[in-house]
């Protein structure tokens, strides 16, 4: 019988929720790593059972994770091909690195990106937002991270190491931290092209490279942000999620730090679709797993008052590509509501019909199992949610 | 054998209650402590000092015998009572929050 897993990150462990394809009863396991910051985690579709999850401390740094049966056990892979662990079986570590490639053979210059003052500063490893794994290997894996920069694992999350060409092809000195920093925080694998990549970056824009991450170019034409000084520019845009149907892999959905965009042609040039929509700022966006033209956004008030409108929780949904939106609201808190969701805090399912989840900085995962009509508190007293995503299970 | 008290999400990630020995082969040292932590429990290497920098995390202090070791030369030695094994080693997070 078909089934989901949704994986929730929040800022204080991570949780996993199960249920059925009914997707009515749930059951829950966690806290997973308590105390840590979970930016994301993520799922193979290769290997279902495989997770990643990205453990994360301003006190003690990045610690990635990895579990082989469907998050009920996790280690750290870091011990190097061919090394040994400890006498005790513990691993070695690596797995946690991230180093900016530097080597003249194949990385540049560590150079310096803009601050928020201005100023040029150095690029500095924080954290890892984003786990992409690879649509055809179970053992490859890639990170975004801030400062922003795309690695790849090879070998199942053990070693890390940067596809440089993205920070080192030219506009990097122009890209500056949004509020939560120089984050690379999208990751996606075009499923009809190998070598097609599209990554996002907050502050820089979107950007895509077509041989498999040896080059890189942006891909923000059509993007106007009032923002910056001048607001056309290549980069510097605050692109806070992008999302694609993987059957039409072509057509983009971008929510901005205002506007939500969308593009036809990869990326080449964008149009606005914000439409009706009471507030065009946001941070998540997702597409139906069947309809391609059906979209989903959640209206934050503006880039001071990060809360939903009005006190009330509304997801809207678009059947047009953009444009044309309707509040869903059944289920959904109506008054005295002031919650969030962050750019990776929502996920579809690809059961009949689509499921659809999000969680809110107030600690709720929303779920609703026939494409947004209604919804419902999965759980709601979950410490502030930072990402969920789900694996529908066979 | 050096006695070392690790902060409450060192000692989940490895594993150890809240004091651990380690062997210190030479001179002990900052350094020489840290690196026999990351030895003894490799998966805490990144997590008290920076991976390539091999700095301390600025959120983590070291502290022994009453004294904030935190801003002495990685090649310092520490005080005789960690040595001889009298006084632990102390690895603190820095407190945030009220």
């Amino acid at each position: 019988m078909s089934g989901v897993r949704v994986l929730v990150g929040t800022r204080k462990g991570a949780f996993i929720l199960t249920s059925d394809g009914k997707r009515e009863k749930w059951a829950v396991s966690g806290p997973h790593f308590a105390g840590w910051e979970i930016y994301h985690m993520k799922g193979s579709s290769v290997d279902p059972n495989r997770i990643y999850a990205s453990q994360t401390s301003g006190w003690f740094g990045q610690v990635m994770q990895r579990s082989d049966d469907g998050g009920k056990t996790w280690i750290q892979p870091g011990t190097p091909p061919g090394e040994q662990t400890t006498p005790q079986g513990m691993p070695k570590g690596e797995s946690n690195k991230f180093v900016y490639d530097v080597s003249p053979e194949t990385g540049k210059p560590l150079t310096t990106h803009q601050w928020y003052d201005g100023t040029q500063h150095p690029w500095e490893f924080k954290r890892v937002w984003h786990i992409e794994p690879s649509l055809t290997e179970a053992n490859t894996v890639y990170a975004g991270v801030e400062d922003a920069a795309l690695f790849r694992s090879k070998d199942g999350g053990k070693s890390w190491h940067e596809l440089s060409g993205l920070r080192g092809h030219g506009t990097g000195p122009a890209w500056q931290p949004g509020a939560g920093g120089m984050c690379l925080h999208t990751v996606i694998l075009d499923p009809s092209d190998p070598k097609r990549i599209y990554i996002a970056i907050s502050a820089a824009g979107a950007f895509r490279t077509d041989d498999g991450g040896a080059t890189w170019k942006p891909i923000n034409k059509g993007l106007r942000s009032l923002y910056i000084p001048n607001p056309t520019a290549e980069v510097g845009h605050c692109v806070h999620h992008v999302a694609m149907n993987p059957k039409r892999p072509n057509v983009l959905f971008m929510q901005k730090h205002w506007d939500v965009m969308r593009s036809d042609n990869a990326g080449d040039s964008w149009t606005e679709v914000s439409g009706n929509l009471p507030t065009d700022f946001g941070f998540v966006v997702d597409v139906h797993s069947h309809e391609p033209e059906t979209v989903y956004v959640v209206p934050i008030k503006s880039d001071s008052e990060h809360f939903v409108p009005d006190g009330k929780l509304r997801v809207y949904r678009s059947k047009t590509g953009g444009n044309e939106w309707e509040a869903l609201t059944k289920g959904l808190p109506q008054q005295n509501c002031y919650v969030n969701v962050l750019r990776d805090a929502m996920a579809v399912d690809s059961l009949d019909k689509c499921g659809i989840y999000f969680g809110t900085s107030g600690g709720q995962v929303y779920g609703s199992n026939d494409a947004g009509d209604s919804w419902n508190a999965i759980v709601h007293d979950l410490p502030g949610v930072l990402s969920v995503e789900v694996q529908s299970l066979q | 054998m050096i006695r070392v008290v690790l902060p409450q999400h060192l000692r989940t990630l490895a594993h150890v209650g809240m004091e651990v020995q380690v062997d210190v082969p030479g001179r002990v040292t900052l350094r020489s402590i840290v690196d026999a932590i990351e030895a003894e429990y490799p998966m805490l290497k990144g997590t008290i000092r920076d991976h390539v920098t091999l700095e301390r995390r600025p959120f983590l202090r070291f502290f022994a015998c009453g004294e904030d070791l935190s801003l002495e030369s990685p090649d310092s030695p520490v005080p005789e009572a960690v040595v001889s094994g009298a006084e632990p080693f102390l690895v603190i997070g820095a407190i945030a929050g009220g």
